[in-house]
Order: C-alpha cells, then sequence, then structure tokens
C-alpha cells in the first residue's frame, strides 16, 4: 500500500542576509539558514507521524511545507500520489487544501477576537464554496461544534467567552470543516493545562479512530507523543536524527540525541532523583558544526562524527542517523 | 524554627462588583533549606502566592487578611523602602522569563555589580570579584568576558542562569523560583533544575518552587504543595502526594499527565474547568468536577486536614482525624 503523505528530501532555507547596502559597503556576505536540511518520511492512511526535538530544530517549518503555507527549496511532497507543491500553483490548488488542514499552537492568536464562534468554524465551508444556504451552514457548523464537545448554542459567542481548552477545540472544529482527511497539528497542546491537554488529546483520537483522519503531530513533549503517535521522527538543527515505530523508539531508542531528550524528561516516578544532564546547548544554525551537528554534545563522538554528516541507515525497527550506532560503538 | 510562615493568607481583588478573592486562606511553612514545590493550574492562585510572599502583588490586588512571617518577623504589612530592601538580601526571586527579568540597556556585570552594592558593604573591586564567582558558580564559561555583555548576547538557558545568580546575590535564606524552566527546552530545563538545586543546597538557602509541571516538582522538591481556585488542597512530602494522592483533584491531575514510560489507550480526564473567580461554588470548590462528591461537599468548605501521611482539604478524610 501506498502512504498517504510522502516527503523526499525536503528542504527550506531562509535568506537572513544582512541589508543589500550593508552587503554592498561593508562586505558583507549573503546568509542562508537551513531551517529544515533534508527531511523524508511516509505517512500512512489513518496513522500519526509525531514530529520532536526542541526550539529551533524545525519542527514548524516542516509543518508550514506541509499545508504549503512555505514552498520547498528542494525536495518534493506527495500527498495521495499528487505532488501538492506543483498542484498549489494550479487551479486544483482548493480541492486539495480541502484536504488538508492545519491546527495551530496558540488558540489565543489563531482566532480572529471580533469573529463569532459560527462564523470562525463557517468560514472555510463558505471559502471553499461547501454549502451556500445558511440554515444548512447553521446546522453543518452545530454538528461540527458538538463533535468537538461544545455546543451549538455557542455559536453566537465571541473567542474571549472561552477557556484556553475550549478555544483549541475550536481550532479543531475549524479545521474539521472541509472535512479534511490529513491534519497537520503543529504544537496543539501546548499551551494548554495538563487537565485540559487530555481532555484535547482525547478528542482527537476519538475524532482519529471515527473520521479515519491521518496526522503529523508536532510537539516537544515526549510523553504527549508516546501518547498520540504511532511513528515518531526526533528532530535536531534541520535534520531526522532517527525516526521509528513509536514502540521501538521508547523502547530502544538509538540516537545518542533521543537517548538524551529520553533522560532530560522529569519523571514522576523517580521522585528526588540526582542526574547529571547533557552539557551544553543547541549550536547556531546560521553556524552548524561540522560533520554531526549533535557532535559537540555528543558523549560517543570521535573524528569521523566531527567530519563527515551521517545519513539516515536502515537499522532494526526504524532510520538513524548517526555513525556510532552504524559502527556498534553504543 | 520556621524560615517562612505563611498563615490564613487572603488576597483580593476589588472591582466595579465587589471584591474577588484569588487567595482564600493559604497557610503553609517552609523550613530552613527546604524546597517546597507549588504545583496546579493556570489561575490556581501559585504565582500569586509567590508575589504575595515576595511583595511584589500588582494593584488593585492586596492583602485583606492573614499574615506572612519570615523568621518570625511579618513582612506582609513593611512599608514599601523596608519591603525593597528585604528584597534581595533575604528573598531572592526568579521568574519565567529571563529575558524581561535583565534590563536589556546595561551589561550583566553592571546589574549584577548593582545589586550586589546594593545589599552588601563591598568595594567595588570586592563586588566585581563577587559576580564572577556568582557567575561561575551557575556554570557560565569564560565568567570574566561574560560581565561585559548585555542580555541579548546569551542563550536563553546561559540567561536564566545570570537571573539565578542575580537571585542569589546577597545570599538570600528564601528564593521564590516562579516557573523557572517553563520557557527552555528539556534538556535546558535538566540543567536549570539540577543547578537550582545543588546551588541552593551548597548555600542552604530554601527555595519555594512554583511550577504546573508534575515532573519537575518530583525531582526537585521536599514538600509539594497543590492548589486549586486559590487554596492549598492538598500538601504533603512529593513521594506521598504523587504516588498515594489522597485529594480526587490530586489524583485526577496526576492521571491526566500523560505517562512516558507506559501506553495507555485513552488519558483520564477532568470533565470541566476551573472556576472562575467571580462564580467559585459553594461548599468544595472541586465539587462540580469531583466524581466522589457527596451531599455534604456542596454545602460545606473543608480545609486541610490530615489523610494518613499527606494533609487534604476534603471530607473524604473527615473521619480519619480532626482538622488540622
Amino acid at each position: 500500500m501506498n502512504a498517504l503523505v510522502q516527503a523526499r528530501d525536503l528542504a527550506m532555507t531562509f535568506d537572513v542576509s544582512a541589508p543589500w547596502l550593508n552587503r554592498v559597503m561593508e562586505g558583507k556576505p549573503r546568509q542562508l539558514l537551513h531551517a529544515v536540511d533534508g527531511v523524508s518520511f511516509e505517512i500512512e492512511k489513518g496513522k500519526t507521524l509525531a514530529l520532536v526535538g526542541e526550539s529551533g530544530c524545525g519542527k514548524s517549518t516542516v509543518a508550514r511545507l506541509l499545508v504549503g503555507l512555505y514552498e520547498p527549496a528542494r525536495g518534493s511532497l506527495m500527498f495521495d500520489n499528487q505532488d501538492v507543491h506543483a498542484v498549489y500553483k494550479t487551479s486544483e490548488s482548493t480541492r486539495l487544501r480541502r484536504r488538508i488542514q492545519m491546527i495551530f499552537q496558540d488558540p489565543y492568536a489563531s482566532l480572529n477576537p471580533r469573529w463569532r464562534v459560527e462564523d470562525i468554524v463557517g468560514e472555510p465551508l463558505k471559502e471553499h464554496g461547501l454549502i451556500s444556504d445558511a440554515a444548512l451552514l447553521r446546522e453543518r457548523v452545530a454538528g461540527l461544534l458538538q463533535s468537538v464537545g461544545l455546543s451549538a448554542l455557542d455559536g453566537p459567542k465571541y473567542p474571549h467567552q472561552f477557556s484556553g481548552g475550549q478555544r483549541q477545540r475550536i481550532s479543531i472544529a475549524r479545521a474539521l470543516a472541509t472535512g479534511p482527511e490529513f491534519l497537520v497539528c503543529d504544537e496543539p497542546t501546548s499551551a494548554l493545562d495538563v487537565s485540559v491537554q487530555a481532555q484535547v488529546l482525547n478528542i482527537m483520537k476519538d475524532l482519529q479512530s471515527t473520521l479515519g483522519l491521518t496526522y503529523l503531530f508536532i510537539s516537544h513533549n515526549l510523553a504527549v507523543v508516546r501518547h498520540m503517535s504511532d511513528q515518531v521522527g526526533v528532530m535536531y538543527l534541520g535534520r531526522l536524527v532517527e525516526l521509528a515505530d513509536k514502540q521501538t523508539l521508547f523502547a530502544h531508542p538509538c540516537h545518542p540525541y533521543t537517548r538524551m531528550l529520553m533522560d532530560a524528561i522529569p519523571k514522576l516516578h523517580d521522585t528526588g532523583r540526582a542526574r547529571t544532564p547533557v552539557q551544553g546547548e543547541v549550536p547556531n544554525p546560521l553556524n552548524p558544526p561540522s560533520g554531526c551537528a549533535f557532535n559537540p554534545r555528543c558523549p560517543l563522538a570521535n573524528d569521523r562524527c566531527r567530519s563527515e554528516r551521517p545519513l539516515l541507515r536502515e537499522v532494526e525497527g526504524g532510520r538513524v542517523a548517526c555513525h556510532a550506532v552504524q559502527e556498534g560503538r553504543v | 524554627m520556621t524560615l517562612l510562615q505563611v498563615n490564613h493568607l487572603i488576597v483580593e481583588f476589588p472591582n466595579r462588583h465587589g471584591k474577588l478573592r484569588a487567595l482564600d486562606d493559604i497557610s503553609f511553612e517552609i523550613a530552613p533549606g527546604e524546597i517546597l514545590g507549588v504545583v496546579g493550574e493556570s489561575g490556581a492562585g501559585k504565582s500569586l502566592t509567590g508575589a504575595a510572599i515576595v511583595g511584589l502583588l500588582d494593584s488593585p490586588g492586596q492583602i485583606a487578611g492573614g499574615q506572612i512571617l519570615l523568621e518570625g518577623q511579618r513582612i506582609d504589612n513593611l512599608p514599601y523602602e523596608q519591603m525593597r530592601h528585604l528584597r534581595g538580601r533575604k528573598i531572592g526571586a526568579i521568574f519565567q522569563d529571563p529575558l524581561t527579568s535583565l534590563n536589556p540597556l546595561y551589561t550583566i556585570g553592571r546589574q549584577l555589580i548593582e545589586t550586589i552594592q546594593t545589599h552588601l558593604p563591598v568595594s567595588d573591586k570586592e563586588a566585581r570579584a563577587r559576580a564572577i564567582a556568582l557567575l561561575q558558580d551557575t556554570g557560565i564559561p569564560a565568567a570574566e568576558q561574560r560581565l561585559e555583555h548585555y542580555p541579548h548576547q546569551f542563550s536563553g538557558g546561559m540567561r536564566q542562569r545570570v537571573v539565578i545568580a542575580l537571585a542569589l546575590a546577597a545570599e538570600p535564606k528564601l528564593i521564590v523560583a516562579d516557573e523557572p524552566t517553563t520557557a527552555l527546552d528539556v534538556s535546558i530545563q535538566a540543567q536549570i533544575i539540577t543547578l537550582l538545586k545543588t546551588i541552593c543546597k551548597q548555600r542552604g538557602a530554601a527555595v519555594m518552587l512554583i511550577t504546573h509541571d508534575m515532573g519537575v516538582i518530583a525531582e526537585t522538591c521536599d514538600r509539594v504543595a497543590v492548589m486549586y481556585a486559590g487554596r492549598i488542597v492538598e500538601m504533603g512530602p512529593v513521594h506521598e502526594v504523587i504516588h498515594h494522592p489522597a485529594h480526587p483533584y490530586t489524583a485526577g491531575l496526576m492521571a491526566a499527565i500523560p505517562d512516558i514510560t507506559a501506553d495507555h489507550e485513552r488519558l483520564h480526564q477532568i470533565d470541566g474547568a476551573m472556576p472562575r473567580l467571580n462564580a467559585i461554588p459553594t461548599g468544595c470548590a472541586f465539587n462540580p468536577r469531583c466524581s466522589q462528591k457527596f451531599a455534604r461537599c456542596s454545602t460545606d468548605r473543608p480545609d486541610l486536614m490530615s489523610a494518613g501521611v499527606t494533609l487534604a482539604a476534603c471530607w473524604l478524610h473527615a473521619s480519619n482525624g480532626h482538622v488540622a
């Protein structure tokens, strides 16, 4: 079976050079920031791929590439065997956009405060010309609100009348309006409290099983990722360092960065445990280290790691980009 | 001898329609060298408790009742100037966002030296040496050169180290840390927590650690207080509260946290949301969301009472003993 979403060697570069005049007068060079640098993955229909990583690793850029907010500098993205970015340029684009929707991180910023909830949720329906009759539209919006656990009576209210968790449900209802098959969720619960996060995650799981949705789920929280995903990709400085089944990844994390992330998370079970955290910080993406980007922080780094960039290679249960793993030095 | 004692603290916000009670009858104490965690969801009153202790309540919020004692002295009714002197000298504060806690126009050396000289009678040279030592203690490499740098030249984790150095500058007895790691990535969070824990232990400073992250509490604290709707609903040793929660809210909160070591089909969810301050239910504030409620819960408000090893504000434990 073919995967619903296939990304091949996706890359995104941002030009962060000094202004033209400074470049001419002061001889400053052009500077390119490789936010995403060759990311490949597949997501099968009805499954969830989660991307994890720390700030600045390129997770959100991948999300924006997928929904067409950015155009990739290199590589291709296939959705249901169509080249997404080629289709986005043609008249067919609205039909494709209908099938791919996005949920954003901050429910306080992603809803227009001057619009009523029924207008927010109904807009995609009008925009895509799916429903023009006012009574039918109201009915459909009521149905969408009910599907995310809100009441049909909430329609005439404004976003400020809702709590954070309820707002995120409104975002989900809006994303579901066009009947999409693929949802890109960029940190959907990071702004929420744990008890509310549990409510939203449960709704997302229920919707996935009833509607057969496919998710790309982006989060920095490994516990949430474990709960939501089927497959997990770990990103570091714009590249995938490990991609594996959830079970494999959490049982046997291979890449030293994945292990570090898992070890760094404070756990409820070991109260008062002393530990030695990994030193150092994520390097500046404008000036990444040579070889493996993780080598300055890696306890297993050797000369090869400092000079040669490791590629994502098959190992048992997944793919890992690490010389130490491939040489069996772990 | 307790270091900090908070007795029946009430904080209110007057408005057109009357008064909103944001903190209602908060009592706890912190022993010297102890780390007390304060945990709860947004709006529970965690940060407000911290702000009341350091004397930085935003107007129109005001202390409407109760006392705060530091080393046996009342500090809740001190005039502004005296409180200003106390802050920094006896109580250090660390806030969530390290970028807004530092002045972007001054080098961090100047900020550190100014803080040291405000509180301690030392010469310029001594103050500078102390500043360098503080930066070294908080794990900042090349401390001497870094003194000349501005906050924007530091990364988020390094900035939070500077803020910790500032809080410790005058060797306070108590540090109030309000979400010190929330703005940081997990690997940096681990570094900062370890630093905070070791450096406070070395100097014998007590810490009140305010956070919404149960994992951080589990790893760092000796005791924990769980807050809900402006009240402490459970308080006790960290291990007990996490593994044998006595209050249904604590139990629900613990079950709602996704587990990184095991798979679950569904997460436990507490339906509903925390009540707004103008609509706190009578009786126990948690009763509309509680699965174990009975008649008394919606009429009488429970105070903290003994529930085995911990204290819980829940009528389920009323038969176990007297009201604490």
